[in-house]
Protein backbone atom coordinates (compact mmCIF):
# COMPACT_ATOMS: atom_id res chain seq x y z
CA UNK A 1 0.00 0.00 0.00
CA UNK A 2 1.16 3.54 -0.65
CA UNK A 3 0.04 6.38 0.95
CA UNK A 4 0.70 9.75 0.08
CA UNK A 5 -0.38 12.30 2.21
CA UNK A 6 -1.52 16.03 1.69
CA UNK A 7 0.96 16.28 -1.15
CA UNK A 8 2.09 19.78 -2.49
CA UNK A 9 4.90 20.87 -4.93
CA UNK A 10 5.75 23.95 -6.45
CA UNK A 11 8.46 25.13 -8.71
CA UNK A 12 9.45 28.15 -8.34
CA UNK A 13 5.80 30.27 -7.61
CA UNK A 14 4.13 27.86 -10.16
CA UNK A 15 1.90 25.26 -7.49
CA UNK A 16 1.64 22.07 -9.61
CA UNK A 17 0.03 20.11 -6.62
CA UNK A 18 -1.99 21.38 -4.15
CA UNK A 19 -2.31 19.52 -1.23
CA UNK A 20 -3.36 15.23 -2.51
CA UNK A 21 -4.03 12.97 0.04
CA UNK A 22 -4.71 9.95 -1.53
CA UNK A 23 -4.45 5.72 -0.34
CA UNK A 24 -3.09 3.23 -3.34
CA UNK A 25 -3.85 -0.33 -2.85
CA UNK A 26 -2.53 -3.09 -2.97
CA UNK A 27 -3.34 -5.84 -5.12
CA UNK A 28 -5.36 -3.51 -7.33
CA UNK A 29 -4.28 -1.20 -10.24
CA UNK A 30 -4.48 2.39 -9.20
CA UNK A 31 -4.86 4.21 -12.07
CA UNK A 32 -3.80 8.03 -12.28
CA UNK A 33 -5.52 10.03 -14.69
CA UNK A 34 -6.17 13.93 -15.54
CA UNK A 35 -5.82 16.46 -18.29
CA UNK A 36 -2.43 17.38 -19.88
CA UNK A 37 -1.03 20.01 -17.06
CA UNK A 38 -2.97 18.32 -14.00
CA UNK A 39 0.18 17.42 -12.58
CA UNK A 40 -0.01 13.47 -12.89
CA UNK A 41 3.66 13.29 -14.31
CA UNK A 42 4.85 15.42 -10.97
CA UNK A 43 2.77 13.37 -8.67
CA UNK A 44 4.07 10.11 -10.25
CA UNK A 45 7.08 11.22 -9.99
CA UNK A 46 6.88 11.71 -6.09
CA UNK A 47 5.06 8.74 -5.30
CA UNK A 48 8.28 7.24 -6.96
CA UNK A 49 10.73 9.39 -4.62
CA UNK A 50 12.41 10.64 -7.92
CA UNK A 51 10.74 14.57 -6.89
CA UNK A 52 10.33 15.39 -3.28
CA UNK A 53 7.65 16.92 -2.21
CA UNK A 54 7.29 20.58 -1.07
CA UNK A 55 4.79 19.76 1.94
CA UNK A 56 3.64 16.30 2.49
CA UNK A 57 4.61 12.71 3.11
CA UNK A 58 4.76 9.37 0.85
CA UNK A 59 4.38 6.08 2.93
CA UNK A 60 5.48 3.27 1.40
CA UNK A 61 3.57 0.83 4.24
CA UNK A 62 4.70 2.08 7.11
CA UNK A 63 7.72 3.77 5.93
CA UNK A 64 7.56 7.38 4.94
CA UNK A 65 10.25 7.95 1.96
CA UNK A 66 10.24 11.36 2.59
CA UNK A 67 12.18 11.18 5.40
CA UNK A 68 14.52 9.04 4.09
CA UNK A 69 18.22 9.42 3.67
CA UNK A 70 20.15 8.36 0.16
CA UNK A 71 21.29 5.18 1.39
CA UNK A 72 17.99 4.12 2.99
CA UNK A 73 15.87 5.42 -0.12
CA UNK A 74 18.59 3.37 -2.49
CA UNK A 75 17.63 0.13 0.01
CA UNK A 76 14.01 1.03 -0.66
CA UNK A 77 14.05 1.43 -4.36
CA UNK A 78 15.09 -1.89 -5.08
CA UNK A 79 11.27 -2.73 -4.53
CA UNK A 80 9.99 -0.34 -7.22
CA UNK A 81 9.76 -1.46 -11.05
CA UNK A 82 8.88 1.28 -12.75
CA UNK A 83 7.54 1.38 -17.06
CA UNK A 84 8.98 4.48 -18.78
CA UNK A 85 6.49 6.59 -20.86
CA UNK A 86 9.66 6.35 -23.38
CA UNK A 87 10.34 3.07 -22.36
CA UNK A 88 14.45 3.99 -21.36
CA UNK A 89 15.54 0.73 -22.57
CA UNK A 90 19.62 1.05 -23.05
CA UNK A 91 20.42 1.20 -26.76
CA UNK A 92 23.51 -0.19 -27.01
CA UNK A 93 22.34 -3.31 -24.85
CA UNK A 94 20.28 -6.58 -25.76
CA UNK A 95 16.53 -7.17 -24.55
CA UNK A 96 18.12 -9.76 -22.77
CA UNK A 97 20.92 -7.54 -20.94
CA UNK A 98 18.52 -4.96 -20.80
CA UNK A 99 16.17 -7.07 -18.26
CA UNK A 100 19.57 -8.68 -16.71
CA UNK A 101 20.74 -5.19 -15.90
CA UNK A 102 19.00 -4.57 -12.50
CA UNK A 103 19.71 -8.25 -11.66
CA UNK A 104 23.61 -7.73 -12.55
CA UNK A 105 23.60 -4.66 -10.30
CA UNK A 106 21.83 -5.93 -6.88
CA UNK A 107 21.62 -9.89 -6.89
CA UNK A 108 24.17 -12.34 -5.99
CA UNK A 109 22.85 -14.68 -8.55
CA UNK A 110 24.70 -16.97 -10.70
CA UNK A 111 24.74 -16.55 -14.11
CA UNK A 112 22.22 -19.48 -14.38
CA UNK A 113 20.02 -18.25 -11.85
CA UNK A 114 19.92 -14.96 -13.63
CA UNK A 115 19.36 -16.37 -17.12
CA UNK A 116 16.58 -18.48 -15.77
CA UNK A 117 14.84 -15.31 -14.09
CA UNK A 118 15.49 -12.94 -17.43
CA UNK A 119 13.85 -16.12 -19.22
CA UNK A 120 10.62 -16.53 -16.58
CA UNK A 121 10.22 -12.55 -17.33
CA UNK A 122 10.67 -12.97 -20.51
CA UNK A 123 7.52 -15.50 -21.07
CA UNK A 124 5.84 -13.67 -19.03
CA UNK A 125 5.37 -10.88 -21.07
CA UNK A 126 5.27 -13.13 -24.15
CA UNK A 127 8.85 -12.21 -25.58
CA UNK A 128 10.53 -15.49 -25.75
CA UNK A 129 12.74 -15.87 -28.61
CA UNK A 130 13.84 -11.81 -28.83
CA UNK A 131 16.56 -12.21 -25.79
CA UNK A 132 19.21 -10.70 -28.38
CA UNK A 133 17.99 -8.37 -30.49
CA UNK A 134 18.37 -4.93 -29.73
CA UNK A 135 15.79 -2.23 -28.66
CA UNK A 136 15.64 -0.39 -31.97
CA UNK A 137 14.93 -3.95 -33.85
CA UNK A 138 11.97 -4.50 -32.29
CA UNK A 139 8.22 -2.73 -32.27
CA UNK A 140 6.72 -0.06 -29.81
CA UNK A 141 4.46 -2.73 -28.43
CA UNK A 142 7.13 -5.27 -27.69
CA UNK A 143 9.75 -2.55 -26.26
CA UNK A 144 6.90 -1.62 -23.44
CA UNK A 145 6.68 -5.70 -23.04
CA UNK A 146 10.92 -5.57 -22.57
CA UNK A 147 10.28 -2.29 -20.05
CA UNK A 148 7.39 -4.40 -18.07
CA UNK A 149 9.85 -7.27 -17.66
CA UNK A 150 12.96 -5.34 -16.59
CA UNK A 151 10.79 -3.45 -14.11
CA UNK A 152 9.40 -6.99 -12.24
CA UNK A 153 12.88 -8.62 -12.59
CA UNK A 154 13.52 -7.81 -8.91
CA UNK A 155 10.37 -8.73 -7.93
CA UNK A 156 9.31 -5.37 -7.16
CA UNK A 157 6.41 -5.05 -4.31
CA UNK A 158 5.27 -1.38 -6.22
CA UNK A 159 4.79 -0.95 -10.08
CA UNK A 160 4.60 2.73 -11.52
CA UNK A 161 3.82 2.74 -15.25
CA UNK A 162 4.37 6.11 -16.96
CA UNK A 163 1.49 6.25 -19.79
CA UNK A 164 2.24 2.91 -20.38
CA UNK A 165 -0.37 2.89 -23.52
CA UNK A 166 1.49 5.96 -25.53
CA UNK A 167 1.81 5.33 -29.13
CA UNK A 168 0.96 2.35 -29.34
CA UNK A 169 -2.42 1.06 -31.23
CA UNK A 170 -5.59 -0.03 -29.29
CA UNK A 171 -4.91 -3.61 -29.88
CA UNK A 172 -1.67 -3.43 -28.67
CA UNK A 173 -3.31 -1.32 -26.06
CA UNK A 174 -5.27 -3.93 -24.61
CA UNK A 175 -2.66 -6.49 -24.47
CA UNK A 176 -0.27 -4.49 -22.58
CA UNK A 177 -3.36 -3.39 -19.74
CA UNK A 178 -3.92 -7.28 -19.51
CA UNK A 179 -0.05 -8.09 -19.22
CA UNK A 180 0.18 -5.28 -16.62
CA UNK A 181 -3.09 -5.92 -14.29
CA UNK A 182 -2.43 -9.87 -14.07
CA UNK A 183 1.28 -9.22 -12.71
CA UNK A 184 -0.83 -6.96 -9.95
CA UNK A 185 -3.07 -9.83 -9.31
CA UNK A 186 -0.65 -12.43 -9.66
CA UNK A 187 1.92 -11.19 -7.73
CA UNK A 188 0.08 -9.09 -5.47
CA UNK A 189 1.82 -5.85 -5.56
CA UNK A 190 0.77 -2.03 -5.87
CA UNK A 191 0.36 -0.96 -9.27
CA UNK A 192 0.35 3.26 -10.20
CA UNK A 193 -0.31 3.79 -13.40
CA UNK A 194 -0.28 7.29 -14.93
CA UNK A 195 -2.56 7.67 -17.79
CA UNK A 196 -4.94 9.20 -20.49
CA UNK A 197 -6.43 5.82 -22.17
CA UNK A 198 -10.01 5.74 -21.95
CA UNK A 199 -9.82 2.21 -22.58
CA UNK A 200 -7.48 1.65 -19.97
CA UNK A 201 -9.93 3.25 -17.49
CA UNK A 202 -12.73 1.05 -18.04
CA UNK A 203 -11.20 -2.11 -18.11
CA UNK A 204 -8.59 -2.45 -15.57
CA UNK A 205 -9.35 0.43 -12.82
CA UNK A 206 -9.88 -0.52 -9.57
CA UNK A 207 -9.20 2.55 -8.39
CA UNK A 208 -8.87 5.84 -10.17
CA UNK A 209 -7.08 8.93 -9.09
CA UNK A 210 -8.87 11.82 -11.19
CA UNK A 211 -6.68 15.06 -10.51
CA UNK A 212 -7.47 18.28 -12.21
CA UNK A 213 -5.28 21.56 -11.93
CA UNK A 214 -3.40 19.81 -8.90
CA UNK A 215 -6.03 18.85 -7.12
CA UNK A 216 -7.73 15.77 -5.76
CA UNK A 217 -10.86 16.04 -7.78
CA UNK A 218 -12.50 12.42 -7.58
CA UNK A 219 -11.34 9.61 -6.38
CA UNK A 220 -13.71 5.78 -7.35
CA UNK A 221 -13.61 2.83 -9.43
CA UNK A 222 -14.73 1.99 -12.77
CA UNK A 223 -17.72 0.81 -12.02
CA UNK A 224 -18.27 3.99 -10.63
CA UNK A 225 -16.97 6.45 -13.29
CA UNK A 226 -20.38 6.23 -15.37
CA UNK A 227 -23.08 6.92 -12.01
CA UNK A 228 -20.78 9.47 -11.16
CA UNK A 229 -22.03 13.32 -11.12
CA UNK A 230 -18.82 14.92 -10.95
CA UNK A 231 -19.01 16.69 -14.13
CA UNK A 232 -15.00 17.04 -14.04
CA UNK A 233 -14.68 13.79 -14.86
CA UNK A 234 -17.62 12.74 -17.26
CA UNK A 235 -16.28 15.94 -19.38
CA UNK A 236 -12.79 14.18 -19.41
CA UNK A 237 -13.35 10.67 -19.82
CA UNK A 238 -16.26 11.38 -22.34
CA UNK A 239 -15.11 13.86 -24.15
CA UNK A 240 -15.79 12.62 -27.23
CA UNK A 241 -19.17 13.16 -28.53
CA UNK A 242 -18.59 9.06 -29.32
CA UNK A 243 -18.13 8.55 -26.05
CA UNK A 244 -20.75 10.73 -25.05
CA UNK A 245 -23.27 8.20 -27.24
CA UNK A 246 -22.46 5.27 -25.99
CA UNK A 247 -22.62 6.43 -22.26
CA UNK A 248 -26.15 7.23 -22.71
CA UNK A 249 -27.06 4.27 -24.47
CA UNK A 250 -25.38 2.60 -21.66
CA UNK A 251 -27.47 4.97 -19.14
CA UNK A 252 -30.52 4.51 -20.76
CA UNK A 253 -30.32 -0.15 -20.87
CA UNK B 1 24.41 30.43 -20.90
CA UNK B 2 24.36 30.87 -16.88
CA UNK B 3 27.82 32.49 -15.73
CA UNK B 4 26.78 31.66 -12.02
CA UNK B 5 29.95 30.03 -11.88
CA UNK B 6 29.92 29.30 -7.95
CA UNK B 7 26.10 27.89 -8.45
CA UNK B 8 28.10 25.36 -11.53
CA UNK B 9 31.30 25.17 -9.09
CA UNK B 10 29.41 23.68 -6.41
CA UNK B 11 27.10 21.68 -8.19
CA UNK B 12 30.21 20.07 -9.70
CA UNK B 13 31.82 19.42 -5.93
CA UNK B 14 28.55 17.69 -5.22
CA UNK B 15 28.31 15.81 -8.17
CA UNK B 16 32.37 14.42 -7.45
CA UNK B 17 31.39 13.96 -3.57
CA UNK B 18 28.08 11.68 -4.68
CA UNK B 19 30.19 9.88 -7.48
CA UNK B 20 33.30 9.08 -4.94
CA UNK B 21 31.02 6.48 -3.00
CA UNK B 22 31.15 2.79 -3.03
CA UNK B 23 30.24 0.97 -5.98
CA UNK B 24 26.70 -1.15 -5.91
CA UNK B 25 28.99 -3.84 -7.65
CA UNK B 26 32.43 -3.89 -8.82
CA UNK B 27 32.12 -6.05 -11.96
CA UNK B 28 29.39 -3.70 -13.81
CA UNK B 29 31.54 -1.00 -12.77
CA UNK B 30 34.80 -2.66 -13.96
CA UNK B 31 32.80 -4.26 -17.35
CA UNK B 32 32.00 0.30 -17.73
CA UNK B 33 35.49 0.84 -17.14
CA UNK B 34 37.09 -1.42 -19.65
CA UNK B 35 34.46 -0.24 -22.40
CA UNK B 36 35.50 3.08 -21.80
CA UNK B 37 39.20 2.52 -21.65
CA UNK B 38 38.22 1.28 -25.33
CA UNK B 39 36.23 4.05 -26.60
CA UNK B 40 39.10 6.66 -25.13
CA UNK B 41 42.19 4.96 -25.60
CA UNK B 42 41.47 2.41 -29.18
CA UNK B 43 38.95 4.97 -30.84
CA UNK B 44 41.36 7.99 -30.22
CA UNK B 45 44.56 6.18 -31.00
CA UNK B 46 44.78 7.32 -35.12
CA UNK B 47 43.36 10.75 -34.28
CA UNK B 48 46.29 11.36 -32.07
CA UNK B 49 48.71 9.29 -33.64
CA UNK B 50 48.57 11.78 -36.63
CA UNK B 51 48.55 15.10 -34.94
CA UNK B 52 51.38 14.49 -32.91
CA UNK B 53 52.94 12.96 -35.99
CA UNK B 54 52.64 16.37 -37.70
CA UNK B 55 53.24 18.36 -35.18
CA UNK B 56 56.77 16.88 -34.81
CA UNK B 57 56.99 17.32 -38.09
CA UNK B 58 55.72 20.99 -38.49
CA UNK B 59 58.21 21.85 -35.16
CA UNK B 60 61.39 20.15 -36.61
CA UNK B 61 60.99 22.28 -39.90
CA UNK B 62 59.41 25.37 -38.55
CA UNK B 63 62.82 25.59 -36.28
CA UNK B 64 65.07 24.42 -39.14
CA UNK B 65 63.84 27.89 -40.79
CA UNK B 66 64.39 29.55 -37.74
CA UNK B 67 67.97 28.23 -36.94
CA UNK B 68 69.04 28.11 -40.96
CA UNK B 69 70.71 31.39 -40.42
CA UNK B 70 72.14 31.25 -36.51
CA UNK B 71 75.35 30.03 -34.88
CA UNK B 72 72.99 27.52 -32.93
CA UNK B 73 73.82 24.12 -33.91
CA UNK B 74 70.72 22.01 -36.56
CA UNK B 75 70.95 19.10 -33.85
CA UNK B 76 69.35 21.37 -31.26
CA UNK B 77 66.50 21.00 -33.47
CA UNK B 78 66.22 16.94 -32.03
CA UNK B 79 66.23 18.74 -28.48
CA UNK B 80 63.33 21.68 -29.18
CA UNK B 81 60.99 18.69 -30.96
CA UNK B 82 62.13 16.70 -28.13
CA UNK B 83 61.60 19.23 -25.06
CA UNK B 84 58.39 21.08 -26.66
CA UNK B 85 56.81 17.55 -27.56
CA UNK B 86 57.39 16.19 -23.94
CA UNK B 87 56.15 19.20 -22.08
CA UNK B 88 53.80 21.11 -24.11
CA UNK B 89 52.48 19.86 -27.35
CA UNK B 90 52.15 16.04 -26.46
CA UNK B 91 50.13 16.49 -23.14
CA UNK B 92 48.31 19.69 -24.34
CA UNK B 93 47.30 19.13 -28.07
CA UNK B 94 46.23 15.81 -27.01
CA UNK B 95 43.92 16.47 -24.33
CA UNK B 96 42.74 19.58 -26.41
CA UNK B 97 41.84 17.04 -29.17
CA UNK B 98 40.85 14.24 -26.59
CA UNK B 99 38.61 17.36 -25.43
CA UNK B 100 36.87 17.75 -28.68
CA UNK B 101 36.66 14.09 -29.36
CA UNK B 102 36.09 12.16 -26.31
CA UNK B 103 34.80 15.12 -24.35
CA UNK B 104 32.30 15.93 -26.81
CA UNK B 105 31.00 12.02 -27.11
CA UNK B 106 30.84 11.82 -22.86
CA UNK B 107 28.33 14.92 -22.61
CA UNK B 108 26.20 13.62 -25.55
CA UNK B 109 26.07 10.73 -24.57
CA UNK B 110 25.21 10.95 -20.87
CA UNK B 111 22.59 14.11 -21.69
CA UNK B 112 20.99 11.91 -23.98
CA UNK B 113 20.58 9.08 -21.67
CA UNK B 114 19.39 11.77 -18.81
CA UNK B 115 16.77 13.29 -22.09
CA UNK B 116 15.61 9.63 -22.74
CA UNK B 117 15.14 8.86 -19.30
CA UNK B 118 17.59 5.86 -18.90
CA UNK B 119 19.24 7.70 -15.55
CA UNK B 120 15.64 8.17 -14.23
CA UNK B 121 15.36 4.50 -14.47
CA UNK B 122 18.43 4.02 -13.20
CA UNK B 123 18.03 5.89 -9.95
CA UNK B 124 14.87 4.47 -9.56
CA UNK B 125 16.58 0.85 -9.60
CA UNK B 126 18.47 2.13 -6.70
CA UNK B 127 21.80 2.82 -9.04
CA UNK B 128 24.13 5.81 -7.83
CA UNK B 129 23.99 7.11 -11.67
CA UNK B 130 26.28 9.55 -10.23
CA UNK B 131 28.81 7.17 -9.34
CA UNK B 132 28.14 4.80 -12.58
CA UNK B 133 28.39 7.39 -15.13
CA UNK B 134 31.15 9.34 -14.10
CA UNK B 135 33.94 7.25 -11.69
CA UNK B 136 34.71 4.37 -14.66
CA UNK B 137 34.81 7.05 -17.12
CA UNK B 138 37.17 9.23 -14.99
CA UNK B 139 39.17 5.99 -13.92
CA UNK B 140 39.29 5.06 -17.60
CA UNK B 141 40.48 8.53 -18.71
CA UNK B 142 42.98 8.57 -15.91
CA UNK B 143 44.95 5.39 -16.71
CA UNK B 144 44.27 5.55 -20.60
CA UNK B 145 45.30 9.76 -21.53
CA UNK B 146 48.83 9.68 -20.08
CA UNK B 147 49.34 6.25 -21.89
CA UNK B 148 47.95 8.40 -25.19
CA UNK B 149 49.96 11.05 -24.31
CA UNK B 150 53.38 9.24 -23.83
CA UNK B 151 52.49 7.69 -27.60
CA UNK B 152 52.25 11.11 -28.97
CA UNK B 153 55.45 12.47 -27.48
CA UNK B 154 57.46 9.63 -28.76
CA UNK B 155 55.33 10.17 -32.54
CA UNK B 156 56.03 13.51 -32.29
CA UNK B 157 59.60 12.78 -32.14
CA UNK B 158 59.36 10.15 -34.69
CA UNK B 159 57.73 13.23 -36.79
CA UNK B 160 60.13 15.49 -36.36
CA UNK B 161 62.77 12.60 -37.56
CA UNK B 162 60.91 12.01 -40.16
CA UNK B 163 60.46 15.66 -41.33
CA UNK B 164 64.36 16.83 -40.79
CA UNK B 165 66.34 13.59 -41.80
CA UNK B 166 64.56 11.93 -45.47
CA UNK B 167 64.47 15.36 -46.45
CA UNK B 168 68.10 16.66 -45.67
CA UNK B 169 67.57 19.19 -43.30
CA UNK B 170 69.96 17.47 -40.98
CA UNK B 171 71.73 13.89 -40.75
CA UNK B 172 70.26 10.92 -38.95
CA UNK B 173 73.17 11.12 -36.32
CA UNK B 174 72.66 15.31 -35.81
CA UNK B 175 68.58 14.02 -34.54
CA UNK B 176 69.87 11.35 -32.29
CA UNK B 177 72.66 13.49 -31.28
CA UNK B 178 70.11 16.60 -30.28
CA UNK B 179 67.42 13.96 -29.00
CA UNK B 180 69.78 12.62 -26.55
CA UNK B 181 71.25 16.12 -25.17
CA UNK B 182 70.13 17.49 -22.26
CA UNK B 183 68.25 15.33 -21.54
CA UNK B 184 65.76 16.29 -18.41
CA UNK B 185 63.67 13.42 -16.50
CA UNK B 186 62.10 16.26 -14.24
CA UNK B 187 60.11 16.90 -18.04
CA UNK B 188 58.38 14.07 -18.57
CA UNK B 189 57.08 14.17 -14.69
CA UNK B 190 55.95 17.82 -15.74
CA UNK B 191 54.10 16.01 -18.76
CA UNK B 192 52.66 13.25 -16.91
CA UNK B 193 51.36 16.04 -14.63
CA UNK B 194 49.65 17.75 -16.71
CA UNK B 195 48.36 14.82 -18.81
CA UNK B 196 46.77 13.17 -15.24
CA UNK B 197 45.41 17.29 -14.77
CA UNK B 198 44.34 17.67 -18.25
CA UNK B 199 42.01 13.77 -18.12
CA UNK B 200 40.44 14.82 -15.12
CA UNK B 201 39.88 17.97 -16.22
CA UNK B 202 38.39 16.89 -19.67
CA UNK B 203 36.25 14.33 -17.96
CA UNK B 204 34.83 15.92 -15.09
CA UNK B 205 33.23 18.73 -17.40
CA UNK B 206 32.43 16.66 -19.84
CA UNK B 207 30.62 14.61 -17.61
CA UNK B 208 29.03 17.39 -15.67
CA UNK B 209 28.00 18.86 -18.70
CA UNK B 210 25.95 16.02 -20.03
CA UNK B 211 24.38 14.75 -16.47
CA UNK B 212 22.56 18.00 -15.77
CA UNK B 213 21.25 18.32 -19.54
CA UNK B 214 17.65 19.56 -19.76
CA UNK B 215 15.60 20.49 -22.33
CA UNK B 216 15.37 18.49 -26.19
CA UNK B 217 18.21 18.52 -28.69
CA UNK B 218 19.28 22.22 -28.67
CA UNK B 219 20.44 21.98 -25.33
CA UNK B 220 22.04 18.68 -25.69
CA UNK B 221 23.92 20.46 -28.38
CA UNK B 222 24.87 23.18 -26.15
CA UNK B 223 25.78 20.63 -23.40
CA UNK B 224 28.21 19.27 -26.06
CA UNK B 225 29.72 22.43 -27.05
CA UNK B 226 29.75 23.45 -23.55
CA UNK B 227 32.02 20.74 -22.83
CA UNK B 228 34.42 21.41 -25.45
CA UNK B 229 34.76 24.87 -24.82
CA UNK B 230 34.92 24.89 -21.17
CA UNK B 231 37.20 21.72 -21.31
CA UNK B 232 39.95 23.79 -23.26
CA UNK B 233 39.38 26.53 -21.85
CA UNK B 234 40.73 24.87 -17.89
CA UNK B 235 42.80 23.05 -19.78
CA UNK B 236 44.96 25.96 -21.45
CA UNK B 237 44.38 27.84 -17.87
CA UNK B 238 45.77 24.63 -15.55
CA UNK B 239 48.37 25.01 -18.38
CA UNK B 240 49.35 27.46 -17.85
CA UNK B 241 49.43 27.39 -13.84
CA UNK B 242 51.25 24.15 -13.65
CA UNK B 243 53.92 25.83 -15.73
CA UNK B 244 54.37 28.30 -13.27
CA UNK B 245 53.94 25.81 -10.46
CA UNK B 246 56.41 23.24 -11.74
CA UNK B 247 59.25 25.11 -13.86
Amino acid sequence: MIRADKIKKSFGSAEVLKGISVELEQGKNNLIIGRSGAGKTVFLKILVGLFMPTVGDVWYGDTNICQLNKKELKAIRREVGMLFQGNALFDSMTVEENVRFPLDMFSNMTRGEKQKRVDLCLEQVTLKGSNKKYPGEISGGMQKRVGIARAIVLNPKYLFCDEPNSGLDPKTSITIDELISDITKENNITTVINTHDMNSVMEIGDKIVFLHLGELAWIGSKDEVLESDNELLQDFIFASPFLQKLRNAALNR
Amino acid sequence: MNLNIFYHFGRFLLLVKQSLTRPENFRMYWNETMRQMNDIGIGSLVIVGLISLFIGAVTAVQFSYQLGDSFVPMYYIGYIVRDSTIIELAPTITCLVLAGKVGSNMAAEIGGMRQKEHIDAMEIMGVNTASYLFLPRLIAALFTIPLLVSLAAFIGVGGGYLASVPTGILSDADFVLGVRSFFEPYNVFIMYVKAFVFAFLLTSVSCYQGYFVKGGSIELGQASTNAVVFSDILILFFDFLIALLLT
